[in-house]
């Protein structure tokens, strides 16, 4: 899934600073799975808001919705009375939910208040990691099932640098794994080290030409 | 003029190369000193590449003056900075200049230098990187073109013989063989026994390519616990900071070139490896005192 963190307080007050009535607009999936824009997030951004422009003595009205996928215009347009009511849309949603919303209403300001992050999974409660960089070229079956392109910090297609720190940590931070590591612990133990030891070639980066565009195969 | 390093590597005798560090800025004028001051007491003068991720005057172009001065240069090219396209245009400066030797490296990441904001590049890797200097040098480019005049590189690498764990290092070193390299210089090692093991695992695979172990000298207890702590596949052995904590104050530059000098005769007599490659980073100037004690000069 999808993996956002909210903005600092300051710049999310920032980019609505000159709004009066202000639809902070969640999404309910990806984001509410990582804590970061769903129902509840929602609420705590939106009473924040107001505390913070109460104080400010520059009073702000917050509207709040969420809708099941950001992503998805039928159904963000179950919404568009709320957001005709207001002066601007702070969304919640990944970077792909607040353009869906920009586009469907677009003589509105939609801004964003999360950064979208990256593709992964939680590792345990209230932590998740980088899986996938959406490249357009899985190649995980030569590598047990483990991305060097997103988990090794260099991104490297042919074995570890030569920073791996002692026991199989990454050089530049000791509290993550050295990808390359785990893809020779899982290879080992698959019986499969040959593959590791196969050239990869380097990556072909036009397998998603920017901006990236797929058409369903015709049944 | 020197003898092309490609030769020396053919010759039975020890090889020594050493570092030429450029300078943060526009001014050429230590490394200047430093190429007329080393140029005839080694072999090869290995030229970084924006060492530590620290932006600096560039590689290439130190590697030119290393020519005009009469020395061999070797030029380190990363993977960090430049995409595939950048590092064959540079590939076919450096060899039209004169440049004949390119050591092949993945390079540190953007996290540990001064510009941490900068996007890493590492279209490459370093095993990719040494395929593509034989790409040129059979007078192609990497995406199938025929270049008009092609190159003649010698093609060296790195390797970490004392990383933990070793298993996935050495799978990355045998590629890197197969790609094809004529020397590998090692990290910094301190136990003979390590870069032995080393060697043995390269011989056993290819017997022409040639080992160069890496020798940092170690001038303080308090370097000694930084690079323990700090430098991945480092490992400073106890009795080197024992022996750093005896030495009187004020003689710790002197005792880290009298060890180092020690390892590299042990090393060329007890033929544990083809050469050294010293690594005496801001300390330049003191190079030839190891050499000399090491009865190199």
């Amino acid at each position: 899934m999808i993996i956002a963190e909210r903005k600092p307080m300051e710049e999310i007050e920032e980019s609505v600073a000159e709004y009066k009535k202000v639809l902070v607009a969640g999404c309910g999936t990806c984001v509410t799975v990582c804590w970061a824009g769903g129902e509840k997030e929602v609420g705590i951004l939106a009473s924040q808001l107001r505390l913070a422009r109460g104080a400010a003595g520059n009073e702000i009205v917050t509207l709040e919705t969420t809708v099941e996928r950001q992503c998805e215009k039928e159904m963000v347009t179950e919404i568009k009375d709320k957001v005709a009511e207001a002066d601007a849309v702070l969304s919640l949603a990944c970077g792909s939910g607040v353009q869906t919303m920009a586009e469907l209403f677009d003589d509105k300001p939609v801004l964003p208040a999360v950064n979208t992050t990256f593709i992964g999974m939680p590792e345990r409660e209230g932590l998740w990691v980088e899986m996938c960089g959406a490249c357009g070229d899985c190649f995980l079956d030569r590598t047990g099932g483990v991305c060097p392109m997103v988990r090794c910090a260099k991104g490297l297609l042919n074995g570890p640098c030569g920073g791996t720190r002692k026991g199989g940590m990454c050089e530049i931070d000791p509290d993550k794994d050295c990808a390359w590591v785990l893809v020779h612990r899982r290879l080992e133990k698959q019986g499969r080290l040959d593959l590791m030891r196969e050239y990869v070639t380097p990556k072909n980066f036009r397998a998603v030409r920017r901006p990236g565009k797929v058409q369903a195969a015709k049944a | 003029m020197s003898t092309p390093f490609r030769e020396i590597l053919k010759k039975e005798g020890f090889v020594v190369t050493t570092e030429v560090g450029p300078e943060k800025g526009s001014s050429v004028s230590k490394a200047i000193e430093h190429i007329e001051l080393l140029k005839d007491k080694v072999h090869g003068l290995n030229v970084t590449d924006n060492q530590s991720s620290v932006m600096r005057y560039p590689s290439l172009g130190i590697c030119l003056l290393i020519k005009e001065h009469g020395g061999e240069p070797v030029l380190q090219v990363t993977c960090r900075d430049r995409n595939r396209m950048a590092i064959q245009a540079d590939l076919l400066f450096a060899h039209s200049r004169g440049v004949r030797n390119v050591l092949c490296l993945t390079g540190d990441s953007v996290d540990v230098g001064d510009h941490k904001e900068a996007k890493q590049v590492f279209d490459l890797d370093s095993v990719q990187l040494i395929h593509l200097v034989h790409t040129l040098n059979s007078a192609r480019d990497i995406a199938g073109n025929e270049l008009s005049g092609g190159t003649d590189f010698c093609v060296g690498t790195a390797a970490s013989p004392s990383s933990d764990p070793i298993e996935p290092q050495l799978i990355k070193v045998e590629k890197k063989i197969k790609a094809g390299v004529d020397f590998i210089q090692t990290q910094a090692v301190y136990e003979l026994d390590e870069i032995k093991r080393f060697t043995d695992f390269v011989r056993n695979m290819d017997e022409k390519v040639r080992i160069l172990a890496g020798i940092v000298p170690i001038i303080g207890v308090k370097m000694a616990a930084y690079m323990n702590e700090n430098v991945p596949g480092i490992v400073i052995p106890q009795r080197i900071i024992d022996e750093l904590a005896e030495a009187p104050k004020g003689t710790g530059v002197a005792k880290g070139i009298e060890m180092s000098a020690r390892m590299i005769r042990q090393l060329k007599e007890e033929r544990v490896c083809d050469g050294v490659h010293i690594m005496f980073i801001g300390r330049e100037e003191r190079v030839p005192e190891i050499l000399e004690a090491a009865g190199l000069v």
